[in-house]
């Protein structure tokens, strides 16, 4: 979930974290009343959950606070990459003499958050891993022992700084790990962190995003910025499709069918299970298919949920057919699935066989759902085969590319049902 | 008797208004396919489909008065006894 730079800047506030002088308004007086009790050059910017704010001419500077008005009701008009603002930050235009970096990232492969700090400021910071890799500490820390400074300061001194600053940034990027750990982020970052010509240091721009599923362990924040419960703030609004698939997986409290996202391809996606679902949908593209929509299923649904969400997919405009697929499933039936599935199909009045491309969900239950499979004529496979082959045959199946990419003949080939004809080339 | 799209699910009519059994299949039942209506053992038909095959029910029930037959295969789960 993405929090507006003002909701940033609040939080590292409330942290501990000095930032410069600004407030937030909704209107072009409201702009002029903040600009006038910060009693200098102001910068203005668009409070808006994209990027490309400079370019698009919602940021701007102004000496007055009458300039300032007149800038903030520009802005407030302004639409950004299809978003509107949702007010106007007018903050103090500090005299800044050096910009760098402080961040905090999740490492998904080392499954720990990483300090990220550069003494390149107010720029990409992939901009700068590119161009000046050097310039740019990392270093994990554990998200279960206490934060330690040391782990912080040896970052900051891995570009080079020393002495003064280093003890001065050494507790804002401690902070910022602290911060990130405790209100469950994703990201956290201060770009730019500027050194002012007094030599102190303060945020100027932050970008914070919250992990979704904590946001029910941070309601009294999340209250206090002002951020509703209805607010998804995600990078643009919910389909219907999207907003069906959530109804669906929430109108039954079994199992789950979450995550319902919706693409404009031809093969519908059933997929789930342990990270299955990032994997299946990845090699559904790498084989050239192109995916209707992404789910994840699992956790042992119930069978109308299972078929509610396929009716969803299957009468999704533009979709032929739909692949079930899975990693191995402990925790969620393979029988029940393929129920569900069945069931959908002939409830639309499309013969299974003819709609599945494939069934690859191996696991608890499996051969009483191979029985189901086998009775519709649905093509499935066990674990034997992989979930990149199942993917393949998919595609293949849907007339995607999947041919052109096949790997090795006999390479991934394993046991199939019944009614499986898939020749191997 | 009862038929969903993959499970049907049979009860003797002999005990179909034992009050007592009605009960102890509505509890029993995870999934809800029984109901106790009155005291006389009613199928929800819209949930018969939703069997996971336990076998509480065969065992809640005296030695073959409910048995779970599984369309797609034919096989009928019922009390050994």
């Amino acid at each position: 979930m993405r929090l507006f730079e003002y909701e940033s800047r609040q939080i590292l506030e409330r942290e501990g974290i000095p930032v410069t002088k600004a407030g937030v308004a909704r209107t072009p007086e409201e702009a002029e009343r903040i600009a006038r009790e910060i009693a200098g050059p102001v910068v203005l910017k668009s409070q808006v959950l994209t990027g490309g704010r400079m370019k698009a001419g919602g940021v701007k500077f102004a000496d007055t606070p009458e300039e300032a008005r007149a800038h903030a009701e520009h802005i407030l008009g302004l639409e950004i990459n299809g978003h509107m603002p949702r007010g106007v930050l007018v903050g103090h235009k500090a005299p800044i003499a050096k910009e760098l970096y402080a961040g905090v990232i999740y490492d998904g492969t080392r499954k720990l958050p990483t300090f990220v700090f550069s003494d390149m400021g107010g720029i990409d910071i992939e901009e700068v891993a590119e161009t000046h890799p050097d310039h740019i500490g990392r270093g994990h820390f554990s998200t279960i022992l206490p934060q330690m400074d040391f782990r912080a300061k040896d970052v900051i001194a891995s570009v080079g700084i020393t002495g003064g600053d280093l003890n001065k940034l050494t507790p804002i990027l401690s902070k910022l790990a602290r911060l990130f750990v405790k209100y469950d982020m994703t990201l956290a970052e201060i770009n730019p962190l500027a050194q002012l010509e007094d030599g102190s240091f303060v945020a100027v721009d932050a970008h914070m995003d919250m992990e979704n599923e904590a946001r029910g362990r941070h309601k009294a924040l999340l209250a206090e910025l002002g951020v509703g419960d209805e607010e998804t703030r995600e990078a643009r609004e919910p389909t219907p499709f999207e907003i069906e698939g959530e109804r669906i997986d929430s109108v039954d409290h079994r199992g789950v069918a979450g995550n319902v996202t919706e693409f404009d391809g031809n093969l519908g996606l059933v997929i789930g299970a342990g990270g299955g679902s990032l994997t299946l949908f990845d090699a559904v593209r790498k084989y050239g298919g192109r995916p209707a929509n992404y789910c994840e299923i699992g956790g042992n649904p119930s069978v109308s949920k299972a078929c509610n969400l396929t009716k969803l997919v299957l009468q999704k405009p533009g979709v032929d057919k739909i692949a079930v697929m899975m990693s191995i499933v402990s925790n969620t039936r393979v029988d029940i699935v393929a129920r569900g599935v069945i069931k959908a199909c002939t409830e639309l009045g499309y013969d299974p066989a003819e709609k599945i491309a494939i069934f690859r969900i191996p696991g608890a239950w499996e051969d009483e759902g191979f029985k189901i499979l086998e009775r519709y004529g649905v093509e499935y496979c066990d674990r034997s085969v992989s979930m990149h082959e199942a993917a393949r045959r998919a595609v293949e199946k849907i007339g995607g590319q999947a041919a052109a990419q096949t790997p090795a003949a006999g390479a991934e080939e394993g046991t199939s049902g019944a009614a499986t004809e898939v020749t191997q080339p | 008797m009862a038929d969903g799209m993959f499970i049907q699910v049979e009860v003797d009519e002999s005990v179909r208004g034992d009050a007592e059994l009605a009960q102890k299949l509505a509890d029993a039942c995870p999934v809800d396919i029984f109901e106790n209506a009155g005291g006389r053992v009613e199928i929800v038909p819209a949930n018969l489909d939703e069997c996971v095959l336990c076998e509480l029910c065969i065992h809640a029930a005296p030695p073959g008065a409910v048995r779970v037959r599984k369309l797609y295969s034919g096989e009928v789960l019922q009390s050994a006894d």
